[in-house]
């Protein structure tokens, strides 16, 4: 059931900029100012943004991590750290990262 | 012959002309139950012509796609047939990364078999950890999802006395009371466990199947909702149990908003009041009548509370709700031709 909605209606996740969106959504953002700003952030038109044949390459550009398994490309936290720089916004556990990683200092 | 289901996927044979007058009565429904506005003429021709068209599976059109959220979380893969569960021998942090690569969802939740707050409680150590695992690995956000599920705290299941054992038996203000004591425990449960998604990191929170027992579950969540959104980075999504908000207490209110018999455009207010980020409309299927009857009646209910909403509606499109047949395995037909309508009718900015 849920394949079916993600082939009829979804935005395809990291295919395309469906987690880019859903972060913006999850800061109570609409659907087409979630959307326009993602689109802006990444300077593509809202329609490249479902278009797998445009994100697959630029989001090895930009190193956002992809849909393929690439060696060396950025994975996981990596991933979000550049995301989070890239749509300006602050991620939960790339702060907590930030936090972890400060120097530490002993005594 | 137009080639459709009823409510409960079993297929029939319908007419242009039943096809349309279905449309129209399923509109009509909950025109009259939420005092909503009706489906206009072009969105009636828009729904004539998807039910008409042959095609098995259908979608929106590209450049409209919508974010997908999931109630239920990964037990879809691993859990049995109480969560429509598959049984693949998973973890729930490779149930989560095959969500992310192989399905391509746009985010996802991690959550426990039982999926409600209660049983977490004891355990949530253990469910922080996967929220972490898979934070660690995964890009796409991270919600924790569960039930308030009232029913867990009610004799036998739980220490309370039961409030619809003590209605029949005329025990109104009894009933009343428990369910405000059980609501008080409830919410310090939900924020129990919130508290250490958020202090792992967890993108967001996901209320689900939200006032199944009514207008003290409801309130318990939006006070919930209200303390996390002030104190947390945590998005939150309220997720429906119902279209209708039940009245088991019948007097509680929202910041001056009475919450039983509240309707989808009318539960998103109290739950951006609340602070919500994310809101899911539920739409219940009626088994007895066709699909077309239920997509036109669900998306007029939910077309009304997107045009009201200032934040994300994410309508619901699983078995038994948003115009899918009550049916564990929905025929892919009528499925993905709901959850066009959603987006494409409803201006649903998620499913």
């Amino acid at each position: 059931m849920s394949i079916s909605h993600a082939i009829a209606s979804g935005m395809g996740g990291i295919r395309t900029t469906g987690d880019l969106v859903a972060r913006m959504q999850l800061r109570g953002m609409r659907l087409p100012e979630a959307k326009k700003y993602v689109a802006d952030k990444l300077h593509v038109s809202v329609f490249d943004l479902t278009d797998s044949t445009v994100m697959r390459g630029l989001r090895q550009e930009l190193d956002i991590g992809v849909i393929t398994a690439v060696p060396g490309c950025a994975k996981g936290l990596e991933a979000k750290v550049r995301i989070a720089d890239l749509l300006d916004i602050e991620i939960n556990c790339v702060k907590r990262l930030r936090d972890k990683s400060a120097k530490v200092v002993v005594g | 012959m137009i080639l459709t289901r009823m409510g409960d996927g079993y297929t029939v044979e319908m007419t242009p002309d039943e096809l349309r007058a279905d449309l129209v009565a399923g509109s009509e429904d909950a025109a009259r139950r939420g005092k909503v506005p009706l489906l206009e003429e072009a969105e009636l021709d828009w729904l004539q012509d998807l039910f008409t068209g042959t095609s098995r599976v259908v979608g929106v059109e590209r450049g409209h796609e919508a974010i997908l959220t999931k109630d239920g979380s990964v037990n879809t893969l691993y859990s049995a047939q109480l969560s429509s569960g598959v049984g693949i021998p998973l973890a729930r942090e490779q149930a989560f990364r095959v969500f992310e690569r192989a399905f391509c969802f746009d985010s996802m939740e991690i959550g426990h078999p039982d999926y409600s707050f209660k049983p977490v409680k004891p355990i949530v150590a253990l469910e922080a950890t996967a929220v972490e695992g898979v934070l660690h690995g995964c890009i796409i956000p991270v919600f924790y999802g569960a039930m308030p599920n009232f029913g867990l705290y009610a004799q036998p299941d739980g220490p309370y006395a039961n409030p619809a054992d003590l209605l029949p038996r005329g025990e109104i203000q009894a009933a009343r009371d428990v369910q405000l004591e059980i609501a008080e425990t409830c919410r310090d449960d939900m924020l129990y466990v919130a508290r250490h998604m958020a202090d792992v990191g967890a993108d967001g929170i996901n209320f689900d199947t939200t006032a199944s027992a009514g207008d003290a579950e409801f309130l318990a969540t939006l006070q919930a909702v209200e303390e996390l959104a002030a104190t947390t980075d945590l998005g939150i999504e309220v997720g429906m149990a119902a279209e209708c908000v039940l009245g088991f207490h019948g007097q509680l209110q929202y910041k001056g908003t009475r919450l039983a018999g509240l309707w989808p455009h009318q539960q998103v207010k109290v739950v951006e009041q609340a602070g919500a980020h994310i809101f899911g409309a539920v739409v219940n299927t009626n088994t007895r009548r066709s699909t077309p009857w239920n997509v036109a009646r669900a998306v007029t209910f939910v077309k009304e509370c997107s045009r009201v909403a200032e934040i994300p509606v994410h309508a619901n499109v699983g078995m038994g709700v948003g115009g899918v047949p009550m049916f564990e395995v929905p025929p892919a037909d009528v499925l993905t031709r709901a959850s066009a309508a959603m987006v494409e009718v409803a201006r649903a900015d998620g499913l």
